[in-house]
């Protein structure tokens, strides 16, 4: 049954069982999010999908509309939270921009720009963090993880294969592989896995490709992230 | 060739001036000078003061990234890391010959980048000094005083750089760290629009080009007492040269001549690098002291860049430039020109080549094809050398079975350049510093002469882990309490 509720004030149609944010990509209305895929189970953990219902923060990829709710997203105050979410992630891991082959198709780096984010902000951690290269057709940089989980559910839920997961808590919290060895080049991870293909930063890159889309040619060249499908069907 | 005034007998007797920044140069570097109490000059030094480390850091990344992240070393001629980091990586991935419209596209790149670079240090950097003298008013020595004394040569530099930058716009996607050469070739050839875009202000480009180096000829010539003598000293000379001996910035084999011009080396493949040049380190400069094996440390040290390239070629392939090339080495009288202020001269003969290059490349219709990319038979390492505005760059890779790079060594123009830099500015101490009162002007002569270089300091300090330091502990006196060295 057809519903609506308000997010900034335009009228947004919805039906039953769907969340803020699948009725606002399906009204063609962006909200920020970086762990939310459409074709995945919301895991509402990295809080940039924040909205305000009524007055009080929630996460829009888990929150489910209701009728009558007024929501808040572009907002000052909710854009400067979202922003400094952003910056905490830029900090945690090691997120250099200029050299690495994933700019300009980076959802973190769009969302960056899409939320007038100029600097990082926060001291940065520089964590010392390993790149598995093992693989023959895949490289896994963890400097860049934003602990989205979307490669883990994936392999999970797609593919069958549980390839990663995320181990330690809190501040701890890092992206394994699910090989005895910790070595991709232990698992059966292959090039037409879901988990190959979802990672929204550069963690996950198919080898050999480096700069070969050049510039003006790339996602984000094209048109800023709120315009481009993650707008209205996800990515 | 020896190292007078490096270092004094007795530094704590004596005074010390420093220039710290040297202005009007890319990066950061000083000099110290040690005077005694008659002003006297007992050490003269080129200190390189800061510190990059890439050749440690992009060790454990993967080789295709390398040509984006090095071209960070610097942000004026950042192409030429790009494309000697691409050349090196072209042989890891066993493209023994890129296709037409690859390396077209990376020499349009490398030839837009000269010319903006030649056009940036003539105009912006050093045309202050030229035109208005050493010791000039200091307040007006600089581009806004040129801008005001001289407005067209001022707007015509500004617009000689900008065309440059917008020839590696359209290569490589941006003005300054783009990613247009890829491992095995580039990502992108030219679209029609921005060939006829370029092609509208070429010719006067050219044209400009032309009165540049009659601008700078007749400055030179007109004053020949300053110029053929000004900081010089006599040095062996290197660059890599074309097909028949043509100036080629892009590609070619090593070639080395004397003082005198004979050849110590030729139609050297650049893969055997290392067998000919041998990088020191000494205790005071993070940038390494290259010299050639065959003659060793003390004489075998060399210069590069334009004065060495124009002179180290047998001609030049486009008709301006070899006009003007001829016009050099005549007025040179047959032997080998070794003033610094020369370079000015010849940094702008090669502007004009780098513009004649860029209009015939214009014409050329392989700009616009579509085969990109070629790849062969995995190797595990590689050698790409370029001639970058401010002479031969090296870089050297190691890739593992993993894609991973395991050792980079690169040697940075500005670095073999390194001895030729100290030589220039100790024999312009001697000759105007030495028992005067030491002015801002008198100063200024020290860096006229390492602008003449046109050193990029930044690009050329890498000696990780190889420096042999020396820390000494200095008492209110001047005295040396207690030292310490690692060699």
């Amino acid at each position: 049954m057809s519903h609506t509720f308000t997010l900034d004030g335009k009228v947004v149609p919805f039906v039953d069982g769907q969340t803020i944010i699948q009725a606002a990509s399906a009204a063609g209305v962006f909200i920020p999010h970086l762990c939310y895929h459409p074709e995945f189970k919301p895991h509402g953990s990295c809080k940039l999908c924040t909205v305000k219902v009524n007055g009080r923060h929630t996460a829009s990829c888990t929150m489910r509309a209701a009728p009558g709710m007024v929501v808040e997203s572009e907002t000052e105050e909710i854009n400067a939270e979202r922003r400094a979410l952003t910056q905490m992630l830029f900090v945690e891991g090691n997120h250099f921009c200029p050299s690495c082959e994933k700019s300009g198709n980076c959802q973190l780096q769009a969302t960056a720009y899409h939320l007038g984010m100029m600097s990082a902000h926060y001291d940065h951690f520089f964590p010392n963090r390993a790149v598995d290269a093992s693989h023959p057709d895949f490289l896994l940089d963890f400097n860049r993880c934003i602990l989205c989980s979307l490669c883990v559910r994936a392999s999970r839920d797609v593919d069958g294969k549980n390839v990663f997961a995320l181990s330690g808590r809190g501040i701890k919290t890092h992206l394994i592989v699910n090989a005895k060895s910790g070595q991709l080049a232990d698992t059966d991870f292959t090039l037409d896995d879901k988990a190959a293909q979802v990672c929204p930063v550069g963690v996950i890159l198919k080898k050999r490709q480096g700069f070969a889309v050049p510039i003006g040619e790339r996602k984000y060249d094209k048109a800023p992230i709120s315009e481009t499908a993650e707008s209205t069907e996800g990515r | 060739m020896t190292y007078q005034l490096e270092t004094a007998a007795h530094p704590e007797t004596l005074r010390r001036v420093a220039i710290d920044p040297v202005s009007r140069v890319e990066g950061h570097g000083k000099v110290t000078i040690l005077l005694d109490d008659q002003n006297k000059v007992h050490q003269v030094r080129l200190h390189i003061v800061e510190f990059r480390g890439f050749e440690k850091f992009i060790q454990g990344r993967p080789y295709w990234e390398v040509p984006v992240m090095v071209q960070r070393l610097c942000g004026i001629c950042p192409v030429s890391h790009h494309l000697a980091a691409s050349k090196a990586l072209d042989v890891i991935v066993g493209a023994k010959k890129l296709t037409a419209t690859a390396e077209k596209m990376r020499r349009l790149m490398h030839y837009g980048q000269m010319l903006q670079s030649h056009a940036l240090h003539f105009f912006h950097l050093c045309s202050p000094d030229l035109l208005f003298g050493f010791d000039s008013d200091v307040t007006k020595r600089n581009i806004v005083g040129v801008a005001m004394a001289h407005p067209e040569t001022a707007k015509r530099g500004v617009l000689l750089r900008r065309f440059g930058q917008e020839v590696i716009r359209v290569t490589a996607g941006k003005r300054v760290h783009g990613t247009g050469a890829i491992p095995g070739g580039v990502n992108k050839a030219l679209t029609i629009a921005e060939r006829d875009e370029l092609l509208k202000d070429i010719y006067h480009i050219v044209q400009w080009s032309r009165d540049a180096v009659q601008l700078i000829q007749k400055v030179h010539t007109q004053d020949p007492g300053l110029y053929n003598s000004f900081g010089i000293f006599r040095s062996n000379f290197m660059s890599i040269v074309g097909n028949n001996g043509d100036l080629d910035f892009y590609h070619g084999t090593l070639r080395a001549r004397d003082d005198n011009g004979k050849i110590i080396f030729d139609h050297v493949d650049y893969q055997q690098y290392n067998q000919y040049i041998e990088e020191e380190v000494r205790p005071w400069s993070y940038m390494k002291f290259p010299y050639f094996k065959s003659i060793g440390k003390e004489h075998g040290w060399y210069k590069v860049g334009p004065l060495a390239r124009v002179q180290n070629c047998c001609q030049i392939s486009t008709p301006f430039a070899e006009h003007e090339r001829k016009e050099f080495v005549d007025y040179a009288g047959g032997s080998p020109m070794h003033a610094p202020l020369a370079y000015h001269w010849t940094r702008m003969i090669e502007m004009l080549h780098a513009a004649e290059v860029i209009k015939e490349l214009l014409h050329d219709d392989d700009l616009l094809g579509s085969d990109l990319v070629v790849q062969g038979k995995r190797q595990s390492e590689g050698v790409g050398v370029i001639e970058a505005p401010r002479g031969t760059l090296f870089h050297h890779y190691r890739v593992d079975e993993n894609d991973l790079v395991t050792m980079a060594n690169l040697i940075v123009s500005t670095t073999n350049n390194n001895q030729a830099m100290n030589e220039a500015i100790r024999h312009v101490a001697r000759r105007y510093l030495h028992g005067h009162e030491v002015t801002e002007g008198l100063l200024n002569h020290i860096e006229v002469a390492i602008r003449a270089f046109d050193p990029c300091l930044s690009c050329a300090t890498h000696a990780l882990g190889k420096m042999p330091l020396e820390v000494e502990l200095v008492d209110p006196e001047g005295r040396i309490v207690h030292s310490l060295s690692r060699s």
